[in-house]
């Protein structure tokens, strides 16, 4: 009963947090509406018995992903009101694609049995008793360990993808470039200079300007037979 | 050996014709002229071993065509009757191959004309060593494409395009009964190897096909091919004008070997057409015609090649009709020395053309024969073998057809004989007509044409010796093998005669006059010409003006050129304007060009499909996920 | 086992898309909302595994959830750079003025 009743608010909630995501004016709003709705989520994730998974959803989602939204949201300096024209002019299909999309849904599950066999055919059945956490700590580390692999690996792409994508070279920025330091010659001279010479005895040292190249020399094979 | 003589030309052809470049024109010309060499020795070496010494044989290559139940095999058949064909055809290629070594010498493009030469000899060595009729087609088609490639070979004449292109052409539609024919084969036998076509002869008798004796059809439209191919009346007009060619492409093929390749595979197909009596009559008919019909245009024409050209026309029908009445050694054997003494009369015109500096007009020569003794001569030699007097080749063969016509006691065989009598008179006739025009009387070539006139060099007159030497004794010695007392073990069964067919036999006992009429009436076709041309050089004048209308008649070779003109040339052009007009410019044009246009406007409406804004596209995809969604779900199979 | 039946999660989950598709809709300008309400129906798809996991008491099924969260963390990351350096060159946020895929 207890059960029930959570269930049923957090996802009201969740719904209508997701409603606010879609609708609110201000993206900054959208952005606390889907931090809202990922804990509902979480809450339902409780609810279902995926304890690892609901504390994933809150530290991934909440704590990076939706994060990083807020920061993108507040960093850049949007005109929201314009992005909000035309708000309405898509509505319609929207909509109508929405609930034809729903409605193939609910028939979907309406219509729908599990195949008697279902319990036979788990691949990885949950032991009873067992705590979530484990369950999945064990598979996950053994059966599924390439996949594990590979979602690591899609990470440090993304990561770096992202870098590279913001990543940015001015041309005003100054750096060091260790190569041309050591390969410069000539342009700074030492020299013994009597103490006490003044600038106007010594004149003004200046590096040494590269002479112009020379024009290309045109290259003549033998006899000029093509 | 016997794979030798086959493939050496095809090998001279390939190094003349792709590195001919390279090699330059002295090389390439005697490296062909050395590998027809080594065939002929090939092919003389398997005339004994195969004709002489009763050995046939089959040499299987490889497998040509093999789909389904469909196979055709790669192999050689060396019988009797390829083996003639072999020997006489590398014989006669070699030394047309030396002959056109000093014809040819001032060409600008000589390893071009030596490789089409050589090709052309692979050809017609495919063709007669064929192992089954599709083989043989690939020989019979490629004859014709070297054919082609050999009378266009000067290519920047217009005329010798035109008489490529007709000869081709003309070709093709007896290429199409052929195929016909070809299928029809197939259709009744299953089969297309000579073997399996022989053997199931007695058995498919009593096949028909749309109500008709298959083997009447198949022997039928197997004729019709060879008449495209022989030049028999009808399908004749591409002979004469392939003389557009140099002149050794003339005695190659246009005497010896391709224009004989009808007459070979009628025989090839003896055991067919012993069956069909009606296509033999029709044979009989086209033949005795053809010959009759060739000679009287002979007799007025004046190119000097022109008139061999119509003489081998002529013979051709003998040959023809000798096959109807089912004497096919005769016609094999007529085929065999016609080829010595038409190739030597060919090039003795090609000498003289060379000599009167590319003339080729008898009109226009006349009062050299002092000049060029040696090549007078051969022409006398070619000519009494072509008019069968006696001891020449051409007196055995030509009598020995005359004969079996005679023998063949059938209303067809009278007729065949009295023609072929007839033809043998304007044969006569117009042989010497053309030896006194062009070698007799005062010269009516210009002063400057007659100072020219020189001998050939040796590589033409070897050729020609030889050949007269073929054209004096060929009769005499191979007359008991062909159709003498020796003909069946000589023969071997390569021609099969059927039981009641005792012609050769019959033939032997013909009344005393029979032989002797041929002769008889050549001389006096002799006598004729002498009186016409030499004694009395006004009487062929007044002919022609006393009787204009047969003059003109015969002078536009009996209106065939016109008659096609009319009935088969204008209307085409009609059509293939009209399907121009209309079929091809409006609606095959029209269909990409709609195409096109209709590709260009559906485009500008797709591309502002693409306006580039990302929120169009993401709700593309959106509505294209519910959509999918949907078909899913509609598709599903309800529960 | 569910305290609550699995057709209750189905429902809130099923909601929750629709409520993302539409943020889409409505917000076709404004990319970080969009951002977020592609957040939304990636935790709707979570909501749903999680339930099927906890009513067949199959733990695949939480595997596949933290998989997906990896991959939203990961593509937050990178959809907030692109907005952050689009923002830098174009002086705004919104998608309808990206049209440079035009070509």
């Amino acid at each position: 009963m207890i059960a029930a009743i959570a269930f049923y608010l957090f996802a009201a909630v969740l719904i209508a947090s997701a409603v606010m995501v879609v609708t609110s004016r201000n993206p900054v709003h959208s952005v606390l509406f889907l931090i809202l709705a990922f804990f509902n989520a979480a809450a339902l994730f409780l609810l279902a018995g995926a304890e690892f998974l609901a504390m994933i959803l809150v530290i991934v989602y909440v704590g990076a992903v939706a994060v990083l939204f807020l920061f993108v949201v507040m960093m850049l300096d949007v005109d929201f009101s314009a992005v909000r024209e035309g708000f309405q002019r898509y509505a319609p299909i929207g909509g109508a694609v929405g609930l034809v999309l729903f409605a193939e849904l609910i028939f979907v599950f309406g219509s729908w049995t599990f195949a008697d066999d279902a319990a036979g055919l788990r691949l990885n059945p949950m032991m009873p008793g067992a705590d979530n956490t484990r369950e999945i700590g064990r598979i996950l580390y053994t059966d599924y360990v390439w996949l594990f692999q590979l979602s690591g690996l899609i990470l440090l792409v993304a990561m770096i993808g992202a870098i590279v994508l913001t990543l940015r070279n001015k041309p005003v920025a100054k750096r060091q470039d260790i190569g041309k330091q050591v390969s410069r010659m000539g342009s700074v001279n030492l020299r013994q200079v009597r103490s006490g010479a003044g600038l106007a005895e010594l004149g003004i040292e200046r590096p040494p300007v590269d002479a112009p190249p020379a024009p290309k020399q045109v290259e003549h094979h033998g006899g000029g037979h093509h | 050996m016997y794979v030798g003589a086959i493939f050496f030309p095809l090998l001279g052809a390939c190094i003349a014709g792709f590195f001919g470049r390279w090699l330059g024109d002295k090389v390439s010309q005697w490296v062909t002229v050395a590998f027809m060499a080594i065939a002929a020795v090939c092919g003389s070496l398997a005339f004994i071993d195969v004709a002489l010494g009763s050995a046939p044989g089959i040499v299987p290559l490889f497998t040509f065509i093999d789909v389904g139940g469909f196979e055709v095999e790669w192999a050689l058949r060396y019988d009797t009757l390829s083996v003639v064909m072999v020997a006489m055809v590398t014989f006669i290629s070699t030394l047309i191959h030396l002959y056109s070594v000093g014809y040819m010498s001032h060409d600008a493009t000589i390893p071009r004309f030596f490789a089409y030469l050589s090709l052309f000899t692979f050809m017609m060595l495919m063709l007669v060593t064929a192992d089954n009729l599709v083989q043989l087609f690939f020989g019979w088609e490629g004859v014709g494409l070297a054919s082609y490639l050999l009378i266009g070979y000067w290519y920047e004449k217009e005329s010798a395009n035109r008489a490529a292109m007709k000869a081709f052409i003309v070709n093709r539609v007896g290429d199409v009964f052929f195929m016909l024919g070809l299928a029809l084969t197939y259709w009744t036998f299953a089969s297309v190897e000579f073997e399996t076509i022989f053997a199931g002869v007695e058995a498919a008798r009593t096949t028909t096909f749309l109500g008709l004796p298959a083997l009447e059809v198949i022997a039928l439209l197997l004729f019709l091919g060879a008449c495209g191919k022989s030049a028999q009346i009808g399908l004749h007009t591409w002979l004469p004008d392939a003389m557009e060619g140099p002149t050794p492409v003339s005695a190659l093929i246009h005497a010896a070997t391709m224009v004989t390749a009808g007459v070979f595979l009628m025989c090839r197909m003896s055991p067919v057409l012993e069956y069909a009596p009606t296509t033999l009559t029709i044979i009989t008919i086209v033949g005795a015609t053809t010959a009759i019909f060739a000679a009287t245009i002979g007799c007025v024409q004046n190119d000097i090649k022109r008139i061999i050209a119509y003489s081998t026309c002529s013979q051709l029908g003998y040959m023809f009709f000798a096959v109807g009445v089912g004497a096919y050694q005769a016609a094999m054997f007529h085929l065999f020395t016609h080829a010595f003494f038409k190739a030597l009369l060919f090039l003795g015109a090609g000498s003289v053309i060379h000599a009167m500096s590319d003339e080729q007009d008898i009109r226009r020569m006349g009062g050299i024969w002092k000049k060029i003794p040696l090549t007078y001569a051969l022409m006398w030699i070619g000519s009494l073998a072509l008019a069968g007097v006696p001891y020449f080749a051409g007196y055995y063969s030509k009598d020995m057809v005359l004969e079996v016509a005679y023998a063949a006691h059938s209303n067809a065989g009278m007729y065949a004989f009295a023609m072929g009598l007839l033809a043998a008179f304007l044969t006569a006739f117009y042989s010497w007509r053309l030896i006194i025009l062009t070698f007799h009387g005062a010269p009516r070539a210009d002063h400057h044409t007659m100072e020219h006139v020189h001998e050939s060099p040796w590589t033409m007159m070897v050729p020609l010796l030889a050949l007269a030497a073929g054209a004096v004794v060929t009769g005499a010695v191979f007359f008991e093998l062909f159709v003498g007392h020796d003909q069946a073990a000589f023969w071997n069964g390569a021609i099969f005669t059927s039981a009641a067919n005792q012609i050769l036999e019959h033939a032997h006992h013909v009344p005393e006059w029979v032989p002797l009429a041929p002769t008889v009436v050549g001389l006096t076709g002799i006598a004729l010409a002498y009186l016409m041309y030499m004694f009395a050089p006004k009487l062929p004048v007044m002919l022609a003006n006393a009787l204009p209308g047969v003059h003109r008649f015969l002078l536009n070779k009996w209106y065939f050129d016109e008659l096609y003109d009319a009935i088969f040339v204008r209307p085409t052009q009609y059509l293939a304007r009209a399907l121009w007009k209309t079929g091809d410019m409006r609606l095959i044009d029209g269909m990409p060009n709609g195409a096109a246009a209709a590709a260009v406007s559906v485009a500008g409406g797709a591309v502002r499909l693409q306006s580039g804004r990302v929120a169009s596209y993401a709700f593309t995809m959106i509505i294209g996920l519910v959509l999918f969604v949907t078909l899913l779900l509609v598709g599903m199979p309800s529960r | 086992m569910l305290a609550i039946g699995l057709s209750h999660y189905l429902t809130v989950g099923a909601i929750l898309f629709v409520l993302g598709i539409l943020g889409i809709f409505l917000n076709r300008k404004n990319i970080i909302v969009i951002l977020m309400s592609v957040e939304l129906i990636l935790l709707s798809v979570n909501l749903n595994l999680v339930a099927f996991s906890a009513q067949l008491g199959d733990l695949t099924g939480q595997i596949f959830a933290m998989l997906i969260l990896t991959v939203a963390a990961a593509e937050a990351a990178i959809g907030l750079a692109i907005v952050v350096i689009h923002f830098r060159n174009r002086g705004t946020i919104e998608v309808d003025d990206v049209s440079t895929l035009r070509g």
